[in-house]
């Protein structure tokens, strides 16, 4: 699958976003007063952000509103809808840490859930899809929430949780990547069963179908830059698990903070990036290409 | 709504008889020709850089090729038409956020409402078939439309009330009609002739069928054989002769 930048962007923002949104709702970390405006507005920035860069790939963005109509069926719906129902759950949460103003936090937990929700929607809109066999598998949907949780963490940085966490978020890269290596055989479909011609014998390309590209071979079946699959999963496992855990350990909160998020940003950025372009979809198989 | 109808009264499609079809791309181009039409708000179908040296264009039917090796005797060539299947459970559809992507409960059509698409791409990602095309000039998304203002437009002479892709097919490859009725043309020729879904595994529960090439004899000898026997006559036989004693 082609991997757009604004989607990357997207769903490692909001991600990042949400999660951090999650644990403030919690009074996971405990903030008052301008530090509490300051923290509640980089979640809302983060989740905001990354929702406005989903937009950046639509042929409409103007109609995006129209998107929150089908949340019965779809869980790009859903996902609409649960983000904006959560920044508006958590909004009084937000003012009444920032001001004092003393509301229950059963306020924050219900916006946490329902951060939860709408991170989990937004993997389900990968997991769902049957026709790319290494994305419909429930390790999707625990990897992105491993992310959400693990940067909020580090982000946050609340030890000895974000320690425990970066070391979950790797053995769940290295489960996810080690069953969508083999997802698309066990899926089972080849050119023979897309064509039905394994009736017959063994079918391969003759010639191809036409010469020009489309839509098609241009977004499902991209197969640029899978060279580097190894050094990038080295890259994603090192700067998303590995450094944040060293730069915690080492330096003082603050500094710690920021530093260790922009690894882990980068981590998260190389795994996602690996996410889409090692995505095979099976219309792939008509033009004899993966 | 892109939740999809429990059932739909007729179930329209394709059969496509690969035994017959020659891919000459005709269905290609009819289709290509018909849908290409501007009609008010739906505009056609747009290519970009047509003349140019990277040509690139949204079609709603291609034609493949492959070569199929049975176990024993040589390969053959099969050309194989590929457009949307009008799926019974069409996850194109179910995922659409905006509704744009339906199926239609009176005939099973698979349709795009155009002004409602966001062009977000997803429906053509659940399609395991490739049948889905982003118009990149409009940002909505193409799909086939089994012709829908062919198959029900009185301005039309009857004849011509089917798809452009059937009505055009010179080998008579494709046949359009009602899944849902046993008795139609469509579901009988399906019956005898083995006819089968795409990739039934991934349940979309496709409604068009595929007829396969009928099984021919392996070629008892080597085709150009019989030209070896023919026994000259007259000066070349002479010559043969003549020339063979030497
Ligand atoms: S062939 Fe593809 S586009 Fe057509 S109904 Fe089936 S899933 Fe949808
Ligand atoms: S591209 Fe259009 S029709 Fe397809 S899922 Fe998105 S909004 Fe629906
Ligand atoms: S039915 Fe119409 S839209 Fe569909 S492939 Fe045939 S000509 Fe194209």
């Amino acid at each position: 699958m082609h991997p757009a930048p604004s989607v990357i962007l997207f769903t490692v923002l909001s991600g990042l976003g949400f999660g951090f949104l999650a644990l403030l709702g919690l009074g996971a970390l405990p903030v008052s007063g301008w530090g509490a405006f300051t923290c509640w507005g980089l979640g809302y920035a983060l989740a905001v952000a990354g929702l406005l860069a989903s937009t950046f790939h639509l042929g409409h963005p103007e109609r995006a509103w129209r998107a929150f109509s089908q949340w019965r069926s779809s869980w790009l719906s859903r996902e609409g809808v649960s983000a904006v129902l959560t920044l508006l759950v958590l909004a009084p949460m937000a003012l009444s840490d920032w001001l004092d103003l003393g509301f229950g936090r059963w306020i924050g937990v219900l916006g946490a859930g329902l951060c939860a929700v709408t991170v989990l929607s937004t993997a389900m809109i990968y997991t769902q899809l049957r026709s790319v066999p290494r994305w419909n598998h429930w390790l999707t949907p625990v990897t992105f929430l491993c992310f959400a949780a693990t940067g909020a963490a580090i982000l946050a940085v609340r030890l000895p949780w974000a320690y425990g966490l970066c070391a979950v978020l790797a053995l769940v890269l290295l489960a996810g990547w080690r069953v969508g290596d083999g997802a698309f055989a066990r899926a089972g479909q080849t050119i023979g069963s897309a064509t039905g011609l394994d009736r017959l014998g063994r079918a391969e390309i003759f010639e191809p179908a036409h010469t020009a590209g489309n839509y098609l071979l241009r977004e499902m079946i991209y197969v640029v830059g899978r060279r580097h699959v190894a050094k990038l999963r080295v890259i994603a496992l090192v700067f998303a698990c590995i450094l944040p855990v060293a730069l915690l350990a080492a330096l003082p909160v603050h500094l710690a903070s920021v530093l260790a998020t922009a690894a882990h940003l980068l981590g998260a950025f190389a795994a996602r990036w690996l996410f889409f372009a090692e995505a095979e979809h099976v219309v792939g198989l008509y033009y004899g290409k993966r | 709504m892109t939740t999809l109808p429990q059932t739909t009264g007729k179930k329209l499609g394709l059969v496509i008889d690969l035994d017959t079809c020659v891919g000459c791309q005709a269905c290609v181009t009819a289709c290509k020709g018909w849908n290409d039409q501007d009609q008010g708000r739906v505009k056609g179908l747009s290519d970009q850089d047509p003349y140019g040296a990277a040509p690139s264009g949204t079609f709603l039917n291609r034609v493949h090729s492959y070569q199929v090796t049975p176990e024993t005797g040589p390969a053959q060539i099969v050309t194989f038409p590929r457009s949307c299947l009008h799926c019974e459970d069409a996850p194109c559809v179910t995922v659409c956020p905006t509704g744009a992507s339906f199926k239609r409960a009176e005939d099973g059509i698979v349709l795009v409402n155009e002004d409602a698409c966001i062009g977000c791409g997803l429906c053509a990602w659940a399609c395991p078939y490739g049948a889905r095309e982003m118009d990149a000039a409009q940002g909505v998304m193409k799909k086939c439309t089994l012709c829908v203002d062919r198959i029900y437009n009185d301005h039309l002479p009857e004849e011509d009330r089917e798809p452009a892709c059937v009505r055009t097919c010179p080998t008579g490859a494709r046949h359009f009609g009602d899944f849902a009725d046993p008795d139609s043309a469509v579901s009988r020729l399906s019956a005898d002739r083995g006819g089968y879904a795409l990739m039934p595994d991934l349940k979309t529960k496709p409604v068009n069928r595929y007829l396969p090439p009928r099984k021919k004899g392996a070629a008892q000898a080597a085709p150009l054989a019989p030209l070896l026997e023919i026994r000259a006559s007259g000066f070349a036989g002479w010559l043969d002769r003549v020339l063979g004693k030497i």
